[in-house]
């Protein structure tokens, strides 16, 4: 057994480790500058607290095989307890700095997991996900029933800047917020990156894969998966806290369906097979909701449909798209591809042009057929009382879909070939070994 | 010493009896062979054992202890490991990683968040020492998924070996195996359980007669001949009920 000791040996100065962990804190502490405008802070800020949502939860999706649909109830949760103890250091009935108010939330959050968890839990697959649906459908409806702690309809507000100025910092400012976030962010990535190594990490994969053989190698499934719910539960409070110190209101959506779906469905989006997919998905949930939602109403139209195609077509998410190319770029396989990728963009691009024209112009015949018949879309002024308006975006749908399938038929033979050379390689280096 | 105790042991499920009073009792150290046609209750009688389903009567004393109706954890806990008829692995996790998950309990890692895998010299060189044991170890970082099925099955003993129960139950280890395969698998079994007390399910009739010290015939949820091989082969019962039918094919 002594020999067999190098086989595995583990190597404490991994360089590829320590550059991407060294460039994730570059790129925290340096987005600001690129991005300096107070709407882009706040922007960052929430990008921030959303990716520590979703890699929590993914903790339970990826990690664990848990679909929940009531993630939002600790993040919400989370957030009103942060609230309300903000409020209370406000009014020095409690010495807590406001720097740990995100803390606070993540007590809440993981006092709640250990709530709600204890039923969730006892249950996996479409059981647990039902059950989810109800705790958080009950704790919705409770918001509307104890406005002492949801604050009903204007929720609970409050304010960040009291108390004397800790070398300076006031927290006025929302750069001091963001760069509170930033080291929360960094830490908790760090931290829940760290669990995926550890024992109960494992053995949560262990039970997402086959639950019932963790039972006959002496772990008890429901407490795995009961640990893990109430650490999910802990980060999502953390990021309730950061939202509560950036907004300073906290409202009962927090706590809604509507929030827990985000969070699912661009956790799934970012890809729930990769450590860093939810990642992905955070920047995107918090550019959809922010910005998409300013250059268009029919935004939540176009989510449903990226959902769609990601679901149908990649199902592991845009991390696996991503961890795909990498293993075809380190075979030296992705010079002979990407013609096709090319190809595929330009002929999708056209299509969906033809496509937003369409949805564009039937929202504004809908919704503001008043101020006239014409619609500004991508630069070009569209008129929807012309018929060959219509018919020119019509042909665009047709023509740039119709070469998409082309392209896409190139794409398939030529990763084909690609897939086969790696397997034949990969093969050949065994048969070395 | 009894390493395993079944005392009346009944199993129903609604009306239908599929276990009729079983008591058997499987000394320290013995290999047992469960032999038995199609739906006899073999499988149901390992169930019972690991604590896949309560009995509806009746006591299993692993030693010294009770085990029925306990969770399949508690008893794994306490010293007892099975293997399933149909490949019952962690798909997405490697070989290497699927064996450790399998020792990390009986090292007392318990449910612990606060230590890296990565420093666990004790889980990581058992964990090692298993995948070497049952010749995997050149596939150490592939998925289980992408095995071959010898593969699959061989890491599947692997699992139910790695957390050092002292008894051992095989469900049907050489299933859907060839003739060649199946011999160099029970070479392997035969090896990997040295020294332990060990339970199988198996068709093969010329694998039973190599492997087992003793044999248990079971016909319609009873144990009608419990004996060594040779009076196995020889009691008129277990011809007419068992060897006899099989021979007629």
């Amino acid at each position: 057994m002594q020999t067999s000791a190098t086989y595995y040996a583990f190597k404490p100065f991994n360089i590829a480790r320590w550059v991407i962990w060294g460039l994730f804190a570059f790129v925290l502490l340096l987005a600001p500058k690129a991005f300096s405008s107070n709407f882009s802070i706040s922007m960052l800020t929430q990008m921030g607290a959303v990716m520590i949502v979703c890699l929590s939860y993914n903790m339970l999706l990826g990690q664990g095989g848990m679909l929940s649909f009531g993630h939002a109830v600790y993040t919400g949760l989370g957030a009103y307890i942060a609230m309300h103890t903000l409020n209370a250091a406000a009014n020095g009935l409690l010495p807590i700095p406001v720097s740990l108010i995100p803390l606070v939330g993540g007590i809440g959050g993981m006092f709640f997991a250990v709530l709600f968890g204890y039923v969730t839990t006892r249950k996996s697959g479409t059981t647990f996900a039902m059950i989810t649906l109800g705790i958080s459908e009950l704790v919705f409806a409770m918001s509307l029933m104890f406005s002492g702690f949801f604050g009903g309809e204007a929720g609970i507000s409050g304010n960040r800047v009291f108390g004397q100025p800790f070398l300076g910092i006031t927290f006025g400012p929302p750069i001091q917020v963001y760069y509170l976030t930033a080291t929360y962010t960094f830490i908790c990535v760090a931290l829940m990156y760290a669990f995926t190594r550890t024992p109960l990490g494992r053995i949560l994969n262990a039970v997402r894969d086959n639950p019932e053989r963790v039972e006959f190698i002496g772990y008890n499934t429901q407490q795995v998966r009961y640990m893990a719910f109430i650490i999910a539960g802990f980060f999502a409070g953390i990021a309730g806290g950061i939202g509560a110190l950036n907004f300073e209101i906290v409202t009962a959506e927090v706590v809604g369906a509507a929030r827990s779906g985000a969070y699912l469905l661009f956790t799934f989006l970012g890809g729930a097979t990769f450590f860093f997919g939810p990642i992905i998905g955070a920047i995107l949930l918090v550019l959809a909701y922010v910005l998409l939602s300013e250059f268009t109403k029919a935004w939540l139209l176009y989510l449903g449909l990226v959902f769609l195609f990601m679901v149908m077509f990649a199902p592991g998410g845009i991390s696996s798209l991503i961890m795909m190319n990498l293993r075809l770029a380190a075979f030296g396989r992705l010079r002979h591809i990407w013609v096709a990728y090319i190809g595929l963009g330009i002929t999708a691009l056209l299509g969906l042009a033809g496509v937003a024209a369409i949805v564009e112009m039937v929202y504004h015949l809908q919704l503001d057929a008043a101020m006239g018949p014409e619609v500004r879309f991508a630069g070009f002024t569209l008129n929807t009382e012309l018929s060959h308006t219509w018919f020119g975006c019509a042909m665009l749908v047709v023509t740039g879909f119709g070469l998409f399938e082309l392209a896409r038929r190139q794409y398939v033979h030529d990763w084909g070939e690609s897939q086969e050379f790696i397997e034949k390689e990969i093969k050949r280096r065994e048969e070395a070994l | 010493m009894n390493a395993l105790e079944l005392k009346a042991i009944h199993k129903n499920f609604g009306k239908t009896q599929i276990i009729r009073g079983i008591d058997l009792a499987v000394t320290t150290g013995e290999r047992v062979a469960i032999i038995g046609p199609n739906g006899a209750g073999k499988s149901t009688l390992f169930n019972l054992i690991s604590g896949r389903f309560a009995p509806t009567s009746g006591e299993i004393w692993l030693s010294s202890q009770r085990i029925d109706g306990k969770q399949p954890f508690e008893i794994n806990r306490l010293g007892l490991s099975r293997s399933f008829q149909i490949t019952n692995i962690f798909p997405k996790l490697s070989v290497f990683e699927n064996l450790r998950c399998a020792v990390l309990w009986s090292l007392g890692y318990k449910y612990s968040f606060l230590k890296f895998l990565a420093d666990l010299d004790d889980a990581n060189d058992l964990a090692q020492h298993y995948m070497e044991r049952i010749r995997l170890d050149k596939k150490r970082d592939v998925l289980a998924m992408n095995l071959t099925y010898a593969e699959q099955r061989a890491l599947e003993i692997g699992i139910t070996i790695a957390g050092g129960a002292e008894v051992i139950l095989l469900d049907e280890p050489t299933s859907g195996m060839s003739k060649s395969e199946t011999l160099r698998f029970i070479q392997l079994i035969r090896q990997v359980t040295e020294g332990k007390t060990l339970l199988t399910v198996e068709h093969d009739m010329g694998v039973v007669f190599g492997l087992a010290d003793k044999i248990a015939v079971v016909v319609y949820g009873e144990v009608i001949a419990y004996d060594t091989p040779d009076a196995v082969r020889s009691n008129p019962k277990v011809q007419e009920a068992y060897l006899g039918s099989a021979k007629s094919h």
